[in-house]
Order: structure tokens, then sequence, then C-alpha cells
């Protein structure tokens, strides 16, 4: 199955400069794993040492954060459009 | 430079007071260097020190600025007690070398408004062109 995955700026360098692709996988955790398999470089930037989320990237599936959709096990179906967005975020921590 | 109309400024200035005691914060939407609209975010981290820009509001804003034909160009939030000036945490985390960085300090009692460009962990100060509104409705929008 294909979905449709729209990189942000930032990320673009590290993903062969695509603004779109088009990607497989049932869930939210293979089509990540996918991604870091056709473009290592940005493996650091998608997932946390312990292979989880990064902690500071937003991944939607449509219009839902996928934190609320099981995390990496979200589903995935064909033409869901997965948006990724780095967080916004600082402070004095 | 980052240019923008006085409403933009004094919109960053009231979602800085209205999320007090919290740090405030919120995207700036527009082409380039000119901001064309503030939108305020939630900070999701709930806090005076750390601030976090609400994932969904993220999201809302950077389609409507696309189906608009604009970007997001930056962000701004708040420092409550400090100066405005990027601490190392904002430096650390700046995602985008392009962003224009705004900071409103609250620590005195007039605000202060500055704006940065962090590129590769380097500060740089950046002037701030205060366009005079051009026949807009005053009140800051949303």
């Amino acid at each position: 199955m294909a979905a449709v995955l729209r990189v942000p700026t930032v990320l673009r360098p590290a993903m062969g400069n695509n603004s779109v692709l088009e990607v497989e996988g049932s869930t939210i955790g293979e089509v990540l794993t996918r991604l870091t398999e056709a473009y290592p470089g940005a493996r650091a930037q998608l997932l946390g040492e312990d292979g989880a989320l990064h902690r500071f990237l937003n991944v939607y599936v449509n219009d839902d954060d996928v934190r609320y959709l099981g995390g990496l096990d979200a589903p995935v179906s064909d033409h869901d459009e997965i948006t990724l967005l780095p967080a916004v975020a600082g402070g004095f921590l | 430079m980052l240019r923008l109309e006085p409403r933009h400024r004094d919109a960053m200035i009231a979602t800085a007071i209205r999320a007090l005691p919290n740090e405030g914060c919120g995207l700036l939407v527009g082409r380039a260097d000119e901001v064309v609209e503030v939108v305020p975010s939630p900070n999701v981290a709930d806090s005076a020190r750390v601030y976090e820009i609400d994932p969904r509001t993220l999201l809302r804003t950077f389609r409507d600025a696309e189906d608009r034909g604009l970007d997001v160009i930056g962000v701004f939030h708040s420092h409550t007690h400090s100066a405005a000036y990027p601490s190392p945490t904002d430096v650390a985390q700046a995602p985008d070398p392009s962003w224009h960085y705004v900071l409103v300090s609250l620590a005195e009692p007039m605000s202060d408004v500055r704006s940065y460009r962090i590129v590769e962990g380097a500060i740089t100060e950046e002037d701030l062109a205060l366009d005079e509104d051009e026949g807009h409705d005053p009140a800051p929008r949303r």
C-alpha cells in the first residue's frame, strides 16, 4: 500500500531533497523503518536512540497526531497523507 | 531583517501577556522576511521556563500557509523574567536556519521584542522593520 509523505524543509537535505515521497507500510513504524533504510542520514532526525519516535518530531496521519493513534503502531492506509513536522520548542531546560 | 506591522508586534506582546505566568508562543506566517500573520499557539509545555508550540496548531498553520501561497517563516516566544535573547535550549532546538526567531521579553515594564537568526548554533540579531498599518484593522487577529 502506498501513502503520501510530506517532508518539511529542514528534513529534505537528509531525504534526497524530496518534498513529497510515496511510502509503503501498514504502520507508521514500518513507514519510518523503510524511510531510514532508504535515507540512513535521516534516522537521527526521525527516531530516538531507543528506536522510538524522536521526542522532537511530530508525525501526523492525515489530521491526527500519531501520539494519539498508537505511536509507531499507528495504522497507515492507502492514500493516507503522512506529515512530518519538527517540534517547535525551547526555553531554559 | 524582519518586516512586520505594529499590529503583528502587538499581537505577539498580547499573546505573551495572556500566557502569564507561563511563556507564550506562536508562529509567524508570511513570505521570506515579511510577516503576514501572527498565529498564537497554546504553550503545550505549560511552563514559565520552556515552550512548545501545540502540534495541532503547527499542522494547521503549515497547511493554511501552504494553501495561501505563504510559508511559516518563524516562531516567537516570550521570556517572562529574562532578556529578549535566545537561551541555549532555544538554540539547540532551533529547527530551521531559514526561520526568524522572535523573542518577547516581559522582564522590564516596557516589553522588548527582538528577532534573531540561528544558524548552526550561531545567533545573529536582525533588524525589525516596523511597517505602518496599511488600512488594516489594528486589533490583533485571533
